[in-house]
């Protein structure tokens, strides 16, 4: 099943935010941001803490004002627009559920600022608790629910108001991790169910891939990558992406070919030559850096199939193929981490999935081995 | 706590003797017969003839009542000053004259009583001399007195319980669409409920005795209860404000009997209803 609710309509974007910066006295917190939104997406703004990321999702909301640059919901400039007028709702990390009110008061808060009839905002109170689940606590106070029930009275609350976006800081930080995963997939569902645009700001590249329709990295106040969870993953713009989602090796070197179809590269750390069957656009005799993720490498006892066999057409003799020694092994259960230290010093980081219950015949410590991948598999970095 | 270990057991003793002998040797000699304080007079005690007394003693009464009033308003009135005033240092960031203004009202707590009884009378006096009002030093001058230095115990009291508090449920209430003020009435206001009622009954004692500033800013016919005690002592002690003190002192110990046993209901309550939630996870 894929976790990946639909994809956005093809329209003009539903939320765009332009050129916003944003400075507490000397430290830019957001910097220069441009970012657009389409309508029904799930969109994760994914970063570190320090990132920016908060910030700029508490502009969203009208708690903080851009020192410069505009947002734009639904084509209306929220520049002047203050908190309690805009059309947005928020989830809170903490949830901010008000502890002196019982869950159906909690949710029926904003429809009474809406001032709707009793009788409108008792259906559309029952109608949200019914798709959340939690009609049997409607009498219940906040600190008499579980953090699941809590978590979901919050969302329940932020819905109800129908925005025509959702802020979500952090909407799974608070829970436990089975409880997280199941989550996950119910905020998806309802997300479908509601067609309510997303934001969601988090720190957890897990929650950012299940959960996301499109996401964008950022660091250091800016956003350095914008794309859907895959390109994200397999086709990192820099260094910081590749590192910061999922792990990674990174080797640096020098282009020593650079051919519209293929590019080789010279690594000192491999002692050798990395081969990539896919090009790229920089000056020759730069410095780039080759990104490999553990799950793409092969372990070996022999040397794999020798160059121009089926397994890399293009690539020359002992190409994209490193000798080393298993220095660490970790045991995950659905799979196992080997730590292969190479020649050079450096140790390459490899995951192979436990598929076979008893693998009496598996690699172990201190075995010399080969490293090797594929030549599509690299990813060559220039920044 | 459990006193553990002989210095524990000391300490303990020490200090309840220091508290509560004072208080309990004036309760034992309420109910003497003797006029002279210092004398017990065996034979005709226990009596209640000092609690009757004081009963048909109109003056004290009147200072009774005259103090209760003045406490409640003032505590009220600091209340509402404080609150607003709390709400400004805590909420609003860092104003224009923000510093000025949390040393303005802390300045009463720190000030000898002295000086703020006397720069009141003063501001008083100056005050029916240019604009009329207040004619002459009353019961009203004194409560505006009080007000004043219990707003600084109030503000203090609201402010602590304001930063201690999750800003996020302001900024909730914001977001699903009420206007400040609004914010303030039904999510503010009702979750710092018991910082105001700590607030008020803290300005109400504080008022109730005080002496000193009263003393500065009180007329003629206006004596507060304290002023009476403190005339009649100066005279010698008569019994029956021992009996005065013994009543009050009764009330306060039943307030206090009376509170903490229900916020003893209320953590018990609040205890099994997070144990049920969370014992129906998910």
């Amino acid at each position: 099943m894929s976790t990946q609710p639909s994809g956005p309509t093809a329209q003009a974007p539903y939320l765009r935010i332009e050129n916003v910066t944003k400075r507490f006295g000397d430290f830019v917190a957001v910097n220069d941001v441009s970012l657009h939104v389409q309508r029904g997406e799930i969109f994760c703004l994914l970063g570190g803490s320090g990132s920016g990321k908060t910030t700029l999702l508490r502009m969203l909301a009208g708690f903080e004002t851009p020192t410069s640059g505009k947002i734009y919901i639904d084509g209306q400039d929220m520049s002047e627009i203050p908190p309690y007028d805009r059309p947005v709702n928020m989830m809170f990390q903490s949830y901010a559920l008000f502890p002196h009110m019982s869950v159906e008061k909690n949710v029926a808060f904003g429809l009474e600022q809406e001032r709707l009839g009793r009788q409108e905002i008792k259906r559309r109170v029952g109608e949200i608790l019914e798709i959340i689940k939690m009609t049997p606590y409607l009498a219940r106070k906040p600190h008499q629910l579980s953090g699941g029930q809590r978590q979901r009275v919050a969302l329940a609350r932020a819905l109800v108001k129908r925005p025509k976006l959702l802020l979500l800081d952090e909407p799974l930080a608070a829970l436990d991790r089975k409880l997280r995963e199941h989550t996950q997939f119910e905020l998806i569902n309802i997300q479908e169910q509601l067609g309510v645009t997303f934001v969601v700001v988090t720190h957890d590249q897990e929650e950012a891939m299940t959960l996301s329709s499109r996401m964008g990295v950022m660091n250091h106040g800016q956003i350095v990558q914008v794309g859907t969870p895959t390109d994200i993953y397999e086709f990192p713009a820099t260094r910081f992406v590749a590192d910061f989602i999922g792990s990674v090796n990174m080797f640096e070197g020098k282009l020593i070919e650079d051919e519209p179809d293929f590019v080789r590269i010279r690594c000192e750390d491999l002692g050798g030559i990395v081969y990539v069957n896919h090009g790229i656009s920089s000056a020759p005799d730069a410095t780039v850096w080759v990104a490999v993720r553990p799950e793409k490498i092969n372990l070996s006892r022999h040397p794999p199939a020798p160059a121009g066999g089926a397994h890399q057409p293009e690539a020359g003799a002992g190409e994209n193929t490193v000798r080393g020694t298993v220095k660490e092994i970790a045991y995950m259960g659905d799979m196992s981490i080997y730590l292969v230290r190479v020649e050079s010093g450096r140790t390459i980081r490899v995951t192979i999935p436990n598929v076979a219950r008893h693998m009496e015949d598996r690699i172990t410590w201190d075995e010399t081995v080969y490293v090797s991948w594929h030549a599509a598999s690299p990813v060559v970095l220039t920044r | 706590m459990k006193p553990q270990g002989l210095f524990s057991r000391t300490a303990l003793v020490f200090g309840l003797v220091f508290l509560y002998v004072p208080i309990l040797s004036m309760v034992v000699f309420s109910f003497n017969n003797s006029r002279l304080v210092t004398v017990w007079d065996s034979a005709n005690s226990p009596t209640l003839k000092w609690y009757s007394a004081l009963m048909s003693n109109d003056q004290i009464l009147g200072a009774a009542w005259l103090s209760i009033k003045i406490a409640m308003i003032s505590a009220t009135g600091a209340v509402i000053l404080g609150t607003l005033a709390g709400v400004a240092l805590a909420r609003f960031g860092a104003f224009r004259g923000r510093a000025l203004l949390a040393g303005m009202t802390t300045a009463p707590l720190v000030m000898p009583e002295v000086i703020t009884g006397l720069s009141l009378l003063l501001l008083f006096v100056a005050l029916e001399q240019t604009v009329g009002y207040p004619s002459g030093r009353g019961p009203l001058t004194i409560t505006l007195a009080h007000i004043t230095f219990c707003m600084a115990y109030v503000t203090v009291v609201v402010q602590s319980r304001l930063v201690g508090f999750d800003e996020s449920l302001e900024e909730a209430a914001m977001d699903l669409g009420a206007r400040p003020a609004k914010v303030f009435f039904r999510i503010t206001l009702p979750l710092i409920v018991p910082a105001l009622v700590s607030g008020w009954l803290l300005a109400f004692t504080l008022s109730w005795d005080d002496l000193v500033i009263s003393q500065f800013v009180a007329g003629p016919g206006s004596s507060t209860l304290p002023m009476v005690i403190f005339s009649k002592v100066r005279l010698g002690v008569s019994p029956d404000v021992n009996a005065l003190a013994t009543i009050m002192v009764l009330i306060v110990a039943s307030g206090i009997v009376v509170s903490s046993l229900w916020m003893r209901y209320q953590n018990k309550r609040r205890e099994r209803d997070m144990r049920l939630a969370a014992s129906a996870n998910l």
